[in-house]
């Protein structure tokens, strides 16, 4: 009760502080009030964590009903993955933002935004009365919104932020709508009624209100088909903005169907299998695309829809496990999907934020500029490479750790399964796998183009390492990762409570150990031992490579001795063979002019990646609603005269339509009467 | 640990018996088999020469890539006797572990900022990914048949059952083997012979390692034939006394390398725009597989 009040009451006057207060401190505050919220929050979730829920009932108003504040274990993990990552997200944000000191209100705006979307996505953890549910939902979309449109001076930046809110509102009107159908028949606005409407009414009607309300959280999540404003709205934002956004905003929608499948009790099975064709789905489209971005952050944005993929494989296996009974399938889908939903947010942010370095020292995105890197910003270079590995599912670090635990949930699914379970295992082992490879093609390229090599492009000035302040919250996601990666068991543990919502209350008895305790202590054996063998390794190379002779030279250039960067392999180039077979799924325009005849001229090669799914869902159905809709442009004419006419006609309408109404009623009673 | 040893053991010889075999079908005497493991011993006495483009990379990639290997060679079992490390779904660690030290060599081979190495690095990134799917749905298949899924679970277990897994084993090596080709980077995908830098694979991404680092690369090659023999190996192994065991172990290693340069003689290298989809088309057979056992276990019906 204590730390509710005390967490609206510093959001509450973190917010009115802001404004007033020097540009300097505005971070200085809001650095403050987040570590407060933070705090605060973070003690519940611990509880929760611990096995003891918390759970708080306020009056609420006559509107409202009883506002039900309840933080089980489910709740307490998505509380602590947002925490760390705003946390990081505000220190690196802080330093970040320095160079845009001189726009004192906008970053006021920035500051207090970043509050509430936390505040909010803390909330939306928490509270369990749809009406509330939905306001802080509402506050999360606008809060980001202007989030995402901190330099509303770029046009692109303003459009992606407008798709966003657009898509952010279709997302809400999915919810509203499962919202109100449960509401209307229960006439009560807690959670609890969605499990007593989906116990009350046949099975059918659990499926439909849980796709209803899938539909909506997949939106907020990236899920293929409805992903197409993530790829616009992470390279609009900021650095540190992008980092939060794909690492906790997004896993939010994750959050939502994780409680909503608590919440509705229906065919497990039946949902399972959606989910996962889905996700599988999402995964192999969302790396596709990744692999051919030629933007940076673009990449990234795309490869949060394949992790997502990945989370939703989790969460599909697990579901078909709850339904068939098999309670390791369970455990370890679940675990899988929510330990992977922290690694994400964690190797993400940090991909986001080394892009975010490489930005402030190239002012460019496109990676075909950049190169050579590594030697100017080592320590952002070996930042971006391990988050690559992690987010490639390598070990030793914690992005395998995850990938394994869903591999051996499908492992453990073939157990006892029937055929048509077993074909969705094989295409989703299919799928993981490819999902997995293509992640190594896509980052070997982005790695490689961006940081070795030579530069593509002479910079003005020079790139440089980025200052220390933003290196710490970074070093920082490092070595959780690296923990992770070495020590498992300990995280497992941690999530061991919010996966035991998922078992308990079913037909077969409670499980009490892990089923795969063993494996991961061997997997940190394995990871220790990589790094120790390895560095034995490097050791006695050096200790043996020190005594011979070292010469430098040139590049090998098959004889040709003076090579120069444009001679080097660009990632067009790399992902060629890739593009060449993707070509007839994907959708990429080409610009092409060859060269040609004694006195040639500038060839050219431009590719322009674009979404087919985005083609044809989204812009072939505006274009056809914009035709549909430009026939009745006659109406807005410009016309004063003419809109006071609309005007009178509406307000005649409005008297006559009743009037005619019982006049006709009328008239039937006559004819009736005869 | 048993498994370690005997895999190092013949490593030894592995790439030495190709090249041999090789020489002998274009009719020449051919170097000692050892000739190879001495080409290694002299290149690990050998100074460096290191592109002024590379950095810190570079140079750690060769270890990585080596270290990587080892790691992946401790999971695989000898018939009974566990590998140095087994757990379950050591299999799963097996081909990741395998990837993270290709990761290390693509990365590297870029990191030299050569017109070519890149191409080699780009082949090799597509190529090993389209492998992957036919490794995990043969090791998947395999699991679901003996219900266990570790390597040294599924290569024990699966000698219980019927004769019919003996001809899943057979369409597994078939598997195995092209899947060390290619990654491996042998004919008919790579010609490690080649003179021309364009149709290199795994050759033009190694063109500017040289001493010890280069050294450790080649052996690593031979590890990694000699490892993948070792799996072919441990599916006709099964609970045969360790004398047996033996024999079929080095028998297999044997053939194996003896195909290969039978292979290699025979053949000519495939267009490099058509390997992917060759490759690619290695899942359907693990998927025939993979039927193959439901059939065994009568899921059909």
């Amino acid at each position: 009760m204590f730390v509710i009040e005390a967490f609206i009451l510093t959001i509450v006057t973190a917010i009115m502080v802001i404004p007033f207060t020097g540009v300097r401190w505005k971070g200085i505050f809001t650095i403050t009030a987040v570590c407060l919220l933070a705090i605060l929050s973070s003690i519940p979730a611990v509880t929760a964590l611990g096995g003891l829920n918390t759970e708080v009932i306020f009056a609420g108003s006559s509107v409202t009903g009883e506002i039900p504040v309840r933080i089980d274990a489910l709740s307490g993990c998505f509380i602590l993955i947002i925490n760390f990552t705003f946390l990081t997200g505000a220190f690196y944000g802080f330093h970040y933002m320095k160079q845009y000191r001189a726009e004192t209100a906008n970053i006021g705006l920035h500051c207090i935004a970043y509050l509430l979307v936390q505040s909010s996505l803390l909330s939306i953890c928490a509270i369990q009365n749809s009406i509330l549910f939905l306001f802080a939902w509402e506050i999360m979309a606008l809060g980001s919104f202007l989030l995402v449109i901190f330099e509303h001076q770029k046009k692109e930046t303003v459009k992606a932020g407008i798709n966003f809110l657009v898509q952010a509102h279709v997302c809400i009107l999915f919810l509203l709508t499962g919202f109100i159908w449960v509401a209307s028949r229960m006439n009560t606005y807690d959670f609890k009624a969605i499990t007593a409407f989906s116990t009350s009414y046949s099975l059918l009607t659990g499926i439909v209100l849980f796709f209803c309300f899938f539909i909506g959280f997949a939106i907020k999540a990236g899920f293929v088909p409805f992903h197409t404003w993530l790829p616009y709205a992470h390279p609009a934002s900021p650095a540190h903005i992008s980092g939060v956004m794909s690492g906790v905003i997004i896993k939010i929608g994750i959050y939502g169907i994780l409680r909503m499948l608590l919440l509705i009790k229906s065919d497990y099975t039946l949902i399972g299998y959606i989910i996962l064709f889905i996700s599988v789905v999402t995964g192999i489209y969302g790396v596709m695309l990744a692999i051919i971005q030629h933007n940076l952050k673009k990449l990234l944005a795309y490869h949060s829809i394949e992790n997502i993929g990945i989370i939703g494989i989790g969460i599909g296996l697990g579901c078909i496990g709850m339904g068939t009974g098999n309670s390791s399938l369970t455990i370890l889908g679940f675990t899988g999907a929510i330990l992977h939903t922290f690694n994400h947010s964690l190797f993400k942010s940090l991909l986001f934020y080394a892009a975010g370095n490489v930005y402030q020292s190239t002012h460019t995105m496109d990676i075909e500029k950049l190169g050579g890197l590594g030697k100017l910003m080592p320590r952002t270079s070996f930042l971006f490479l391990i988050a690559a590995i992690a987010i490639c599912g390598l070990p030793p670090f914690n992005g395998f750790v995850s990938e394994f635990l869903i591999y051996n949930g499908m492992l453990s699914g073939f157990h006892n399964a029937n055929l048509s379970f077993l074909s969705l295992l094989v295409f989703s082992l299919f799928g993981l796998v490819l999902i997995g490879g293509l992640a190594i093609l896509c980052f070997t390229k982005a790695f490689g183009t961006v940081f070795s090599g030579t530069p593509r492009h002479l910079f003005n000035p020079v790139p440089s390492e980025a200052k220390a302040g933003t290196l710490v919250p970074m070093f920082l996601i490092m070595a959780l990762m690296t923990i992770i990666g070495i020590y498992p068991v300990f995280f497992v543990r941690v999530i061991w409570e919010p996966v035991r919502l998922f078992t308990s209350g079913y037909e077969y008895a409670p499980v009490v150990n892990f089923p795969l305790s063993g494996s991961l202590s061997m997997i940190s054996l394995c990871a220790l031992g990589f790094f120790v063998f390895a560095s034995a390794i490097y050791f006695i190379r050096n200790r043996i490579t020190a005594r011979r002779p070292v010469v430098t030279g040139p590049t090998w250039g098959c004889g040709y001795l003076a090579p120069n960067s444009h001679m080097q392999y660009t990632a067009s180039s790399f992902i060629r063979s890739y593009r060449k077979l993707a070509e007839p799924v994907l959708a990429i325009h080409k610009k092409k002019s060859e060269v040609k005849g004694i006195f040639p001229k500038t060839g050219l090669h431009e590719t322009h990646p674009y979404d087919k799914a985005e083609a044809m869902l989204i812009d072939y159905p505006l274009r056809q609603l914009k035709h549909f809709f430009n026939r009745f442009t006659f109406l807005q004419n410009g016309n004063p005269q003419f809109y006071i006419l609309y005007g009178v006609v509406f307000i005649t309408a409005v008297i006559i339509i009743p009037f005619a109404g019982t006049a006709l009623t009328t008239l039937i009673h006559f004819f009736n009467q005869l | 640990m048993i498994s370690l040893i005997l895999i190092l053991l013949a490593s030894l010889f592995f790439t030495g018996l190709v090249i041999w075999t090789k020489s002998i079908t274009s009719g020449r005497k051919g170097p000692g088999i050892f000739q190879p493991l001495k080409d290694v011993l002299r290149l690990f006495k050998k100074g460096a020469v290191y592109s002024k483009t590379t950095g810190i990379i570079f140079q750690v990639a060769p270890t990585i890539y080596f270290a990587s290997v080892m790691m992946a060679i401790f999971v695989v079992p000898f018939g009974q006797a566990r590998g140095f490390i087994s757990f379950e779904g050591d299999f799963v660690f097996f081909a990741y572990v395998l990837a993270t030290g290709k990761f290390f060599s693509i990365i590297s081979a870029l990191d030299t900022g050569s017109s070519f190495e890149g191409m080699g690095a780009s082949r090799e990134a597509l190529f090993s990914m389209f492998a992957e799917p036919a490794f995990f749905i043969l090791m998947g298949s395999f699991a679901l048949l003996t219900g266990h899924s570790s390597f040294q679970g599924i290569f024990t277990a699966m000698h219980f059952t019927t004769k019919f897994s003996y001809a899943l084993g057979a369409l597994a090596t078939f598997v195995l083997v092209i899947i060390a080709m290619v990654e491996n980077s042998r004919m008919p995908f790579d010609d490690p012979k080649t003179h021309l830098e364009l149709t290199m694979v795994h050759e033009v991404m190694i063109l500017d390692n040289s001493g010890f680092d280069l050294g450790l690369i080649l052996y690593t090659t031979n590890l990694k034939f000699a490892m993948y023999g070792a799996l072919i190996a441990n599916f006709f192994i099964g609970a045969i006394p360790w004398y047996l065991a033996l024999l079929v172990f080095f028998g297999v290693q044997f053939v194996f390398a003896i195909t290969i340069g039978l292979i290699e003689s025979f053949t000519a290298r495939f267009r490099m725009s058509h390997n992917a989809q060759y490759i690619f088309a290695l899942s359907s057979v693990s998927l025939l597989i993979f039927f193959g056992v439901l059939l065994v276990l009568g899921k059909f019906i």
